[in-house]
This record gives structure tokens, C-alpha cells and sequence, in this order.
């Protein structure tokens, strides 16, 4: 595909079998993706507004109070940031060139975001257990489908490093990998900063 | 068991309307007509090769263009059906239930999937050719686009033969859309038709614009981009913020309707109106999304055919950028009568009117444009200037609609039809209808029949008049919306019935387009010179249709219609711009997975819509699975070598 941003193609011929390091290629993918986090932000911004609308509306079910265990929800809080943390140890040992400690920083990672997504299942099945479920209320409607959406973007974003990971091990450190490294850890970044939204609206008021 | 499948039977599939029974055995025979074709004819490999697994902009594009089309007609016959039941009072033709299924499935395939991928196949076709660049920013993820639009208007379709088409409106308003409302599978067919395509589209808004912002040709500065790709730019801004709005939207009615959640339901706390105020912050922009590109064709169009520059160019450009970003505060005009309380009612009543100005403004634009212009009157242009008293007009009513006391007259009345179809048709379908003439040649390297085509363009021009003005006056006179019946004595009969001779002169307009279609195909006088209409922009200096990778080289922009000043210098005696040499050019290689994706979504929402998890669970699971080995593919792209676009470049010249 022509990528004439930069205006010339001499560097065509250059590498036999490796097309895909084009540089320009990558960076056009990395806007691309910082076009896809805003349409996410938004989507974000659109089911918050919709728990702040229904966060009172309980409909004689439990509210926030009875049922948000703080500790848990701290840990949890504090297992993501340090989460993120560790991948940004993962983009520094990158660029100093170093395979293992990215790989390694990147699977810490995982297994942070691994633990974060046990204890929030742990919560949400806690709490079906004692019969908060999602049809209980719109306030429950709220609050699963909000901190589930953002749960379900963790998955996802552990099976996504996985793939990087693999990928790492098996070509090295490329162009492309070091785009795919960068893009997800941009990712990670954000769904650490929506979390952080959702510790406050949700839990810190809820509580309050 | 024999009782059983009889059971099951009955109710998986619609029965008991002839007209459905007639439909269904139009799909099987057009679907066998299809295999067989592709069978005797050896078809099957060159489908596959040359269309399913295309990433191709152009190809991407024409297969939208095609598919949306065939959507037109089927929204159309809705369309008819309709005005046949309004013909007269107290007609029995469509039953009530069978009047709401199909103002709701009109609704939704002319804004949805037709308009939308109209839109679409327009941007593929002339976008990344007006920017001088070989493709799109990211072609696999345009043919993904495509493909879920595709499937999940095939998923919306099948509602009508299988399990029921929903019929609680367009935009679906709960409790209507609630399971206590619609308790069939035709609300769930609606919301993952919808989720599905939507997703195609919001990756089409960020894939134009990245490729509008980054791949412009060399020398291509802001000041210098043709107008269509301005308002590309300026739609699919306002895709990237309306759509995820929408996600959440279908979203959250779905949980509501499949898990027994509470967002808007009547009781557990939920709150209907919320939806809709999310409903509408996607969907007036929405039509804004539809409109704006329109503009930009006007735009080319005008200035081709008057031979003159475009007057106010850097007006325009604001004019559309601001549309864009203030159709963001207007969503609540939409439900003046609901109770928001006159504050928040002025405001909106404010901004909408606000909007009239850029408007205008462009609208003030093309006249000046065209004024002492040399003007040719071919089929392009004539949509074009058809185009803008139908908008004034509708633009006027808008104006009248917007003022929030005057709203409660005319709320839900056919003034409001009649309003919104004028800018629709006279606005959208007018405007693509005119690109699509404009760049067909550059598409199929043939021009249409230009007198079938002003006959069309009269028959639909009438038929639009005498169906849509009468619709004001009954509006006025006390008719709402969405009544299947009326009686004679509301007076109502002779309004009525001239609207729906105008539906069908419109329905005859369409016939003529086909044939002018066929026709041309059979007689086409090839388009030897690339550039028939004596062009402007970039993608007339190209052979048509266009070669595989467009530009044999990077062409070096210096101008603002950078190809019309070219052949001004060439005229005067001036030497063309020197080319470089010709280097290998880089293309993605064709890829399966966007179609195999597709329908592994496709699996998704028909499990779901069913609550039969068997063909969901394999769908995500593929739809996974295939997202996984692209990311593997590292070996997704190859190169033309410099002798193969010698050997293009000579056999498209040796037509010249
Ligand atoms: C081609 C000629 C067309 C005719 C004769 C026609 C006719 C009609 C009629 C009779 C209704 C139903 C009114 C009611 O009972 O509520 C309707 C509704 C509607 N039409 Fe059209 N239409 C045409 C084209 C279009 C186009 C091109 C679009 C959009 C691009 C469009 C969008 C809609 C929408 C959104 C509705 C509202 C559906 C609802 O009430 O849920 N129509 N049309
Ligand atoms: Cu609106």
C-alpha cells in the first residue's frame, strides 16, 4: 500500500522478505489507534453516564453502601497501577534493546492483570451469590455492565499481550513488534486510566 | 417429531401473509439462480479471488455500491407498500402489525444500509484518488468494514422470512423495544444487525481519517484537498464520536432484553428516556454523517460543470468542519413534547436554527459558483441543481420544525415526513445519486446513457414533488405518522392519494436507472480519455478505471485543483510536470479473514438474537480465533515489480 507520506521509496529493494517494516506503515498504525482510543473513550464516557443516571435507582435493592467491600476493591486498584508500572519497565528494557527483560516485564504484567480480573470475578460472583444480580436493579444494571465493560477490555488485553509475547519470542525485536509492544502498552495505559474513573465514581462515591 | 419440526417450523419462520410466502419464494429462487449461475459459468474461484478476499478500495468500494443498491430497492418497495395501504381510507392491504414491521425495516435499511454504505462505497471510489495515494490507510481492516456492514445487513434482512421483523420504530424506543413490548425475535434481529454493521462503520470513519490526514499527496497542503475529501474528513469525525454512542445504545437494550437487566425498562429503576436521549445523540448527527459528504460531491460537481473554480472555498470548509461539531447540541429536538421543560427546549430550539447559517452559506456558495459560469447540463449536474430548492425548501420546514412552541403542531404529524424526506432524498439520495453518476466512469471506465438518465431524473424529480408536498398540507390538517389507516371523513383521501401516485413515480424513476444501467452496460461507449468530464482533481489524471495501485507514481501536488491547472499549463504551451522514475510499488496482499470474520459475527448474532449460545459460542470463538492469525501474518503485503506497471501503464495508454 502506498504510503507516500514520507514522499520517496527508495528504501523498497532494501530488505528482501521483511516488507512490513515499512516506517511510515507503523506510524500510521499507531494514529490509527489513538483515533481507536478516543471512539473508546467515548464509549467509556457513554456508560458512566449512564451508571451516574441510575446510581440511585435501586429500586429497593441494595445501594452502593451495602454492597461495595472496599479492601478488595483497593487491592485490586493498587494490583493495576503497579500493572502499569511494569509495562512501561517492559517499553524501557525495549529500547534498551533488551528481549528478556521485555518479555519478562510483559509477563509480570499479565499476571498482575490476571490477578485483578480473578478479584473482580471473585467480587461479581460474591455478589450474585447473595442475589445482586444484574436484573436486581438499575443501579446493579449499571454497575455490571460499566465495571464488566471495562473487566472485558482487561481480558482482552491480556490475550493481546500473549500474542505480542509469542510473537517477541519468535522474531525478535522488529519494527513491528516494537509498533505492536508500543500499542499495547498505550493500551494498558488507558484502561488503567479508566479504572481510575471507575474507583472513584463508582466505588469512592458509592461509599461516601 | 413429524409434529414437532411442524411446531418449530411455524414459528422460526413468518407465515401466513401471501406477500411473505411470495418473498420467500423470490429468495429461494434468485439464491439457486445465483449457484447455478456461478456453477455453469465456473464462476466460484474468480468470486472468491477477485471480490470476496479483495482489499482493493475500489472493489471494496463497488461492492458496497452494489449491495446498498439492492438495499435501495428492497427499502423502496417498503416504501410502496405503504403508500399503497395509505392509497385509500380503510384499505385493507397490510395489516396493522405488518404496516408497523415495515415503516420499521424502511427506516432502518434507507438510513442504515443504504445510505451508509452508498456513502461508503462513494469515499472507497474517489478519496484515496483525490488524495493522490494508492489505497487506504488500512485496506484489510477497509474489507473487514465491509464485510460486517454486509453481514449484518443480510442478518437485518432475514428478520422478514425468519422469526419476525421488529416493529416498534427505526430508533426503537423501549418500552416498545423491551421484551414486554416486543417479546419476538425481530427487536433482537434489528439491535445485532445494527451492532454488527455499526462496528464496520466506526472502523471505516477512523480508517478515512487517517488516511485523509496522512497520506495526502506530496505538496497536498490542508488549503489544497479537494472539497469531497474535506467533507469526508468532516463525517467521519462525527462517525468516531456518534458511533460508540450507539454501541452502548444496542448495547444496553440488549442486555435489558436478554440477561433481564433495568436500563430502561418501566420498572427496576430503569429510565426509558434515557435511551432516548443516547438514541439521538447518535442519531442527529447521524443524518449529518449522511448529509455532509453529499455537500462535497454538490461541491466537486458544481465546479466541474460550471469550469470554474469553487467560490469560497475556505468557507466551505468551516461551514462543514462547525456542522459537524454542532450537530453534537441539537440531539433533543427530537422530543421537544417529552417534558424536558421549556429552558432546556430553547436551547435546542437555538442551536438547531444555529445550523441554518453554515447552511446557508453554502448553499449561497454554489450559486455563486455557477454564476456566469459556462454550465453543462449532463446528469451530474442536473441532480446537483435539482438538489437545491429541494433543500431550501426542506431546510425551511427544518427552520419551522426547530421552533420548539410551533413543535408541538407539527410533532409525529407528515409534516415531519415530510420534512425529513425532503432533505433525505432531496439532500443524501439526490447527492449520491449525482457522485455516483459523476464517478462512474472512473469505476467502470464507461459513462451512463445520459438520455435514460434525464429521464430518470425527471420522473424521480416529479414523482418527489407530488409525493412529499401533499404529505405538509395532511400534516398540517391533524394526520400523524405511522397510521396504517385513516377514514373518509378526515378529508384526508385526495392528499393521500396523490402522495402515493408520486411513491410509485419515484418507484419508476429507480426502474428507468436500472435500465439505464443495462443498457449502458450493452452499449457503452468506453471512456478512452480518463477523464470525460474534463476534470479538477486528482483521479481524472488517471486512466479508468484505475490501475490496481492507482498512481504508477507519486504525483507532486502544487495547486489547489491541481489537475485542472495542469492542463491549463499544457494549453498554454507549457511542458507537464516531469514524473519520476517508476519504482516498485508496494500492496497488501488479498485476505480471507475479513469475510471468514464476518460471518463468525455473523454466527454471533443470529445465536444471540435465538438465545441459542450452540451458534454463538463457535461465532466468538472464530471471530477470536481469526483476529489471532491476522495478527501472526507477517507476511500480509508484496511488491509490483517496475516491468508489470510498465506493461499496465502501456496497455491502459494504448486505448487513449
Ligand atoms: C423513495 C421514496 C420514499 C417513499 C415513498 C417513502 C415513504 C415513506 C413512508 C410512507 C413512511 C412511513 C410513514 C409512517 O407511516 O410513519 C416512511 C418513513 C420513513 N422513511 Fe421513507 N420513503 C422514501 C424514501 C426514504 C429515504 C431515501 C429515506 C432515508 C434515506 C427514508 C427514511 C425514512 C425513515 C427514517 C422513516 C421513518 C420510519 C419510522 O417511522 O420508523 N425514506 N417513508
Ligand atoms: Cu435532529
Amino acid at each position: 500500500m502506498a504510503h507516500h507520506a514520507s514522499g520517496t521509496h527508495a528504501h523498497a529493494l532494501a530488505h528482501g522478505d521483511g516488507h512490513d517494516g515499512h516506517h511510515d506503515l507503523e506510524e500510521l498504525r499507531k494514529f490509527g489507534f489513538w483515533i481507536f482510543l478516543i471512539t473508546d473513550c467515548i464509549l467509556f464516557a457513554a456508560l458512566f453516564a449512564v451508571y451516574i443516571v441510575l446510581h440511585g435507582s435501586t429500586a429497593g435493592g441494595p445501594g452502593p453502601k451495602e454492597i461495595f467491600e472496599m479492601p478488595g476493591v483497593i487491592v485490586e486498584t493498587f494490583i493495576l497501577l503497579t500493572s502499569s508500572f511494569t509495562s512501561g519497565l517492559a517499553v524501557l528494557a525495549m529500547n534498551a534493546g533488551s528481549r528478556k527483560g521485555l518479555i519478562g516485564w510483559l509477563i509480570v504484567t499479565i499476571l498482575l492483570g490476571a490477578s485483578f480480573i480473578g478479584l473482580e470475578v471473585t467480587e461479581f460472583v460474591k455478589l450474585v451469590h447473595e442475589g445482586h444480580t444484574i436484573s436486581t436493579s438499575a443501579f446493579l444494571s449499571g454497575f455490571f455492565t460499566l465495571v464488566g465493560t471495562h473487566g472485558l477490555h482487561v481480558s482482552l488485553g491480556i490475550c493481546w499481550i500473549t500474542a505480542v509475547i509469542i510473537q517477541l519470542a519468535r522474531h525478535g525485536i522488529t519494527p513491528v513488534t516494537k509498533r505492536k509492544v508500543q500499542i499495547t502498552s498505550l493500551y494498558w495505559h488507558f484502561l488503567d486510566a479508566v479504572w481510575i474513573f471507575v474507583f472513584t465514581i463508582v466505588y469512592l462515591m458509592g461509599v461516601m | 417429531m413429524l409434529d414437532k419440526i411442524k411446531d418449530f417450523a411455524s414459528w422460526f419462520f413468518v407465515t401466513g401473509d401471501p406477500l411473505i410466502y411470495g418473498a420467500d419464494i423470490a429468495i429461494a429462487l434468485t439464491t439457486l439462480a445465483i449457484i447455478f449461475v456461478l456453477t455453469y459459468f465456473k464462476k466460484w474461484t474468480w468470486l472468491y479471488r477477485e471480490w470476496l478476499t479483495t482489499v482493493d478500495h475500489k472493489r471494496v468500494g463497488i461492492m458496497y455500491i452494489i449491495a446498498s443498491l439492492l438495499m435501495l430497492f428492497r427499502g423502496g418497495v417498503d416504501a410502496l407498500l405503504m403508500r399503497t395501504q395509505l392509497a385509500f381510507p380503510d384499505m385493507k392491504f397490510l395489516s396493522p402489525e405488518h404496516y408497523n414491521e415495515v415503516f420499521t425495516t424502511h427506516g432502518v435499511i434507507m438510513i442504515l444500509f443504504m445510505a451508509m454504505p452508498l456513502m461508503f462505497g462513494l469515499f472507497n471510489i474517489a478519496v484515496p484518488l483525490q488524495l493522490g495515494a494508492r489505497d487506504v490507510a488500512f485496506p484489510f481492516l477497509n474489507s473487514l468494514s465491509f464485510w460486517l456492514f454486509f453481514m449484518g445487513a443480510m442478518l437485518f434482512n432475514m428478520s422478514f422470512v425468519i422469526g419476525g421483523s421488529a416493529d416498534s420504530g427505526w430508533l426503537a424506543y423501549p418500552p416498545l423495544s423491551e421484551m414486554t413490548g416486543s417479546p419476538g425475535v425481530g427487536q433482537d434481529f434489528y439491535i445485532w444487525g445494527i451492532q454488527i454493521s455499526g462496528i464496520g462503520s466506526l472502523m471505516t470513519g477512523i480508517n478515512f481519517i487517517v488516511t485523509i490526514v496522512k497520506m495526502r499527496a506530496p505538496g497536498m497542503t490542508w488549503s489544497k484537498v479537494p472539497m469531497f475529501t474535506w467533507s469526508v474528513l468532516s463525517s467521519c469525525v462525527t462517525i468516531i464520536v456518534a458511533f460508540p454512542v450507539l454501541t452502548v445504545t444496542l448495547a444496553l437494550l440488549f442486555l435489558d432484553r436478554y440477561l433481564g437487566a433495568h436500563f430502561f425498562t418501566m420498572d427496576g429503576g430503569g429510565n426509558a428516556m434515557m435511551y432516548i436521549n443516547l438514541i439521538w445523540m447518535w442519531g442527529h448527527p447521524e443524518v449529518y454523517i449522511v448529509v455532509l459528504p453529499a455537500f462535497g460531491i454538490f461541491s466537486e460537481i458544481v465546479a466541474t460543470f460550471s469550469k470554474k473554480r469553487l467560490f469560497g472555498y475556505a468557507s466551505m470548509v468551516f461551514a462543514m468542519m462547525s456542522i459537524s461539531v454542532m450537530s453534537y447540541f441539537t440531539w433533543l429536538h427530537h422530543f421537544f413534547t417529552m417534558g424536558s421543560g421549556a429552558n432546556v427546549n430553547i436551547f435546542f430550539a437555538i442551536t438547531t436554527m444555529i445550523i441554518a447559517i453554515p447552511t446557508g452559506v453554502k448553499i449561497f456558495n454554489w450559486l455563486f459558483t455557477m454564476y456566469r459560469g459556462r454550465i453543462n447540463f449532463s446528469t451530474p449536474m442536473l441532480w446537483t441543481i435539482a438538489f437545491i430548492p429541494c433543500f431550501v425548501v426542506g431546510g425551511m420546514t427544518g427552520v419551522m420544525l426547530s421552533v420548539a412552541p410551533a413543535d408541538f403542531q407539527f410533532h409525529n404529524s407528515y409534516f415531519l415526513i415530510a420534512h425529513f424526506h425532503q432533505v433525505l432524498i432531496g439532500g443524501v439520495a439526490f447527492g449520491y445519486f449525482a457522485g455516483l453518476y459523476y464517478w462512474w466512469p472512473k469505476m467502470f471506465g464507461f459513462k451512463l446513457n445520459e438520455k435514460l438518465g434525464k429521464w430518470a431524473f425527471w420522473i424521480w424529480n416529479i414523482g418527489f414533488y407530488v409525493c412529499f408536498m401533499p404529505q405538509y398540507f395532511v400534516g398540517l390538517d391533524g394526520m400523524t405518522r405511522r397510521v396504517s389507516t385513516y377514514s373518509w371523513d378526515t378529508g384526508w383521501w385526495a392528499m393521500n392519494f396523490t402522495s402515493t401516485i408520486g411513491g410509485f413515480l419515484m418507484g419508476l424513476g429507480f426502474l428507468f436507472q436500472v435500465w439505464q444501467i443495462a443498457h449502458s452496460i450493452k452499449f457503452m461507449e468506453k471512456d478512452t480519455t480518463g477523464d470525460p468530464w474534463n476534470g479538477r482533481t486528482l483521479e481524472w489524471s488517471i486512466p479508468s478505471p484505475a490501475p490496481l495501485y492507482n498512481f504508477a507514481t507519486t504525483p507532486m501536488v502544487t495547486e489547489r485543483d491541481d489537475w485542472w491547472e495542469e492542463k491549463e499549463r499544457i494549453a498554454a504551451g507549457q511542458a507537464p510536470k516531469a514524473k519520476p522514475a517508476l519504482e516498485p510499488i508496494h500492496m497488501p496482499k488479498n485476505s480471507a479473514i475479513p469475510f471468514i470474520q464476518s460471518v463468525c459475527w455473523f454466527m454471533v448474532g443470529f445465536g444471540l438474537v435465538f438465545h441459542w449460545l450452540w451458534i454463538a459460542i463457535p461465532g466468538f470463538i472464530g471471530v477470536f480465533a481469526t483476529m489471532l492469525a491476522h495478527s501472526f501474518n507477517y507476511k500480509s503485503d508484496y511488491y509490483i515489480q517496475v516491468d508489470e506497471i510498465e506493461r499496465t501503464e502501456a496497455a491502459a495508454r494504448r486505448t487513449v
